[in-house]
């Protein structure tokens, strides 16, 4: 409380001594964060019992929960919106809300706030679960949740303001990251902490992903964004990089938060949610722990393969581009440890909606990560490289992968953390499930049309070696697969908020009455 | 979880439902099996190395102390760019370099040259050109049509040469197509309604006003605006006099902007691309545009 109040005073007289107007603002906004949590700390009423040690802290997790349900749909409504603005510029408002400044908001809404804000929520539930003990560091679990959160806000923010750093997926400034590096590594001290003093004798595979997920997002968080701020009262830095050592620099960072955010973190999730909620056994210990070690060695040498055919020496485009083909089988371990878990318990994709949704997200995982390492090789990347191809892939994984996989978890937790016998409705997590898929499947689907089209007018030369289409042409002949693009965004955000009123309607303890989801068959016990 | 009724030949509990061994590890109530890891997996993963390694003995790969191994097939990407740059210019260089020695009109008068030079135009045009005049060169509004046969510097393909060359009133090429039209109402040169019966008298050059601005209007025309507009109002292209009897307009063609035009006028420029482009591309697309609208 003490530290708050402390922190609102500071963000008011850095305000105050800003060299710039959007620092002056960024601060202000801090100051009147910082202000209004003290005031609600020190109204909080205190708690009706004081937690003991052996209580599984759920504190963080309840309201990670929903907040995961919040960022998600704040992050698919600037989504469609973003989508809309590249169909019907008409649609950008200067300077706030146009285009330059959503579209990073959009990523980092979808990436760190519901990407992230899940993987800690879950982190935290699966840790204690797995270890038997309650989280490590008494109230910096709140630390490192509500830091988090600081760090969000503030990037959100900073970005309708106009700053950053224009580095992709880690645009916030040095002041911010300097704040989400003190966070993280709280983070770190938590999840440790918390496995060293686990009552089990062995860490689960969930806990190596998360673990490999914190490491390496440490790691690379740190390195990418080393800069040297123009002034300590100043919203502007310069990086340490540069040139091509620049490009190769964020890249190893871009695609390795692809990698060890998107990934390997969600892996983890995967490896707890798809297992409780089949009640089956993992298929394989040994699939799991060899897919795991090539899956970190060989994630981190990937990163070139976003530069092939630029200045990037030749070496460095060949390795770049080898071991993301290599990667290919690593990443599949997961997939196939993930489906194969289900034998057994296969009916369950009739009458479980959550099932459902958990076998989808390891199918679209699958999915891009076999498109991955074939969009790698430097012949295919010539003609997807740049284009709408690629938001296609992402979004594949994005939506498919990492927003199911949560989608599933949080179904699966929200009556397990509120005591409610099961969630309100059962046949919304289905039509949640339905609207989503569809929604992905339009997405992925025009962006690969789009995308190859895009390329192929780009790379059109006629028999005497001259250009055929002009830059503009390529963009009117896009307009159509845009407009198709906001039709699949809109459907996914529909599943979304059909999945915010399930949500609150199971905390606020109410059951629909509805018919039961269809009767399985009888399972026949493999002898 | 499912079957821990059983145990194995190692004493560790067994899966019943697929009749596996379990690890014996157990972490809120979720086994692992211990099934061996899938054969086509493995081998498919062998196989990726196995390729990998021996890509990078073909490419470009390892980091040395000072370079990097130069790979068996000796590819570089710079070279490979250079040769298909090459093959291309090789492929090309006849016609093009007739086209660099021949005067742009004569290029026009050889069927050979003219389609070579349509094409490398047409080329050249969708990368520099599309961005103000359209893909279609329709234009828009300040940017002239070049599908018309008004052209306010003239159309015959030398004017359009020198046009794209030297630009229109660029503010680096001393040789830039330049002219300006005075500020008739905000340097007070013309009161309003002066100003209002000459708009009137310039619209009705073409139709748009039936009032035509009566006597006055034609009287102030004449005085004012005749010098580069001509006489009777159909331009003169040799200062860039726009034509205002056709009915094509740069602006928009209504009474309002007309006065507006006026009373302020607004001027276009365009870049001088004897500065960006070599002067084969610039006669190429002197021959493009000039297939497209151009006259004489």
């Amino acid at each position: 409380m003490i530290g708050l109040g402390a922190g609102t005073l500071a963000a008011a007289m850095l305000s105050g001594l800003a060299v710039d107007d959007p620092f002056r603002i960024h601060m202000g906004i801090l100051s009147l964060v910082l202000g209004l949590a003290t005031i609600v700390a020190m109204r909080l009423p205190q708690p009706a019992h004081v937690e003991l040690d052996t209580e599984y802290m759920d504190g963080p997790v309840r309201i990670g929960t929903i907040l995961t349900v919040f960022w998600g749909i704040i992050g698919f409504t600037v989504g469609v919106l973003v989508a809309t603005q590249l169909a019907y510029p008409q649609v950008n408002f200067e300077p706030w809300l146009n285009f330059g400044r959503l579209r990073p908001l959009h990523t980092s809404a979808v990436v760190f706030a519901f990407g992230g804000t899940a993987l800690m929520t879950t982190s935290f539930y699966v840790v204690q679960r797995t270890s038997r003990a309650r989280l490590f560091g008494g109230d910096l679990a709140w630390f490192v949740f509500w830091g988090y959160q600081l760090f969000i806000l503030l990037a959100a923010t900073g970005y309708l303001l106009g700053i950053t750093q224009s580095r992709e997926y880690a645009e916030p400034e040095w002041y911010v990251d300097i704040w989400l590096t003190v966070v993280w590594v709280a983070y770190l001290v938590v999840f440790l902490g918390t496995l060293l003093k686990r009552k089990e004798p062995h860490i689960y595979v969930a806990n190596w992903f998360y673990l490999a997920f914190i490491v390496t997002v440490a790691m690379l968080h740190v390195v990418n964004n080393l800069a040297m701020p123009v002034s300590p009262f100043g919203s502007r830095s310069y990086s340490l990089f540069s040139g091509v050592q620049d490009a190769l620099t964020q890249w190893w960072y871009g695609h390795n938060a692809v990698g060890f955010f998107l990934t390997a973190g969600f892996l983890g999730m995967m490896y707890y949610y798809l297992p409780k909620q089949a009640e089956r056994p993992v298929y394989s210990y040994r699939l799991s722990i060899i897919h795991f070690w090539a899956l970190i060695f060989l994630y981190i040498w990937a990163g070139p393969h976003h530069l092939h055919y630029t200045a990037l020496p030749d070496w460095a485009q060949t390795l770049g581009m080898v071991f993301s083909v290599v990667l290919w089988m690593p990443s599949w371990g997961g997939m196939i440890n993930g489906l194969l878990t289900l034998r057994g318990a296969w009916d369950k994709m009739r009458t479980d909606p959550i099932i459902r949704m958990m076998v989808i997200a390891v199918a679209f995982y699958g999915m891009s990560t076999f498109e991955g390492p074939v969009m790698s090789i430097k012949s295919v990347n010539g003609l997807s490289h740049y284009t709408d191809w690629t938001i296609g892939h992402v979004h594949s994984g994005a939506l498919g992968w990492v927003g199911m996989i949560s989608f599933g978890a949080v179904y699966f937790m929200v009556p397990r953390l509120w005591g409610r016998e099961r969630l309100y409705s059962l046949r919304m997590v289905n039509w949640h499930f339905w609207l989503a898929t569809l929604g992905i499947v339009i997405y992925a689907a025009v962006m690969w049309v789009a995308g190859i089209m895009q390329g192929l007018m780009w790379r059109e030369y006629d028999s005497q070696g001259f250009l055929v289409y002009s830059f503009a042409e390529t963009v009117a002949a896009m307009h159509p697969y845009y407009i198709m693009r906001v039709a699949g965004g809109l459907l996914y955000l529909a599943g979304a908020l059909i999945m915010a009123f399930n949500i609150a309607m199971t905390i606020a303890g109410k059951v629909r009455l509805e018919k039961a989801m269809p009767v399985s068959l009888k399972l026949q016990p493999a002898q | 979880m499912s079957g821990n009724d059983k145990t194995g030949p190692s004493g560790k509990d067994v899966d019943q439902a697929s009749g596996v061994e379990t690890t014996g590890h157990e972490w809120d109530g979720i086994k692992e099996l211990n099934n061996p890891l899938p054969r086509w997996w493995l081998w498919t993963f062998y196989g990726c190395i196995v390729w990998a390694i021996g890509y990078t003995v073909l490419f470009p790969a390892w980091p040395l102390v000072s370079s990097a191994t130069s790979g068996v097939l000796g590819y570089s990407s710079r070279t490979d760019l250079a040769n298909t740059m090459a093959a291309v210019q090789e492929a090309n260089s006849g016609v093009v370099s007739r086209i660099v020695q021949a005067p742009v009109a004569e290029i026009l008068a050889d069927p050979e040259l003219a389609r070579f030079a349509t094409a490398a135009g047409a080329s050249a045009y969708k990368v520099n050109c599309s961005q103000c005049h359209g893909t279609g060169a329709a234009g828009g509004p300040g940017y002239p049509n070049l599908n018309d046969d008004a052209w306010i510097w003239g159309g015959s393909i030398d004017e359009i040469y020198t046009t794209i060359a030297h630009g229109v009133r660029s503010p680096t090429d001393p040789d830039t197509r330049y002219n300006i039209m005075p500020n008739f109402g905000a340097d007070q040169l013309l009161d309003a309604p002066s100003i209002k019966q000459v708009a009137a008298y310039v619209a009705g050059l073409s139709g748009l006003d039936a009032t035509g601005g009566g006597p006055e209007g034609a009287q102030l025309f004449a005085d004012n605006c005749a010098a580069c507009h001509g006489e009777a109002g159909v331009g003169m292209p040799e200062i860039g006099g726009p034509d205002l009897t056709d009915k094509i307009w740069l602006y928009e063609g209504s009474l309002e902007s007309i006065t507006a035009q006026i009373e302020r006028p607004r001027h276009g420029m365009m870049p001088a691309w004897s500065e960006k482009l070599d002067d084969a591309t610039i006669k190429e697309l002197a021959v493009y545009v000039h297939g497209l609208g151009g006259g004489l």
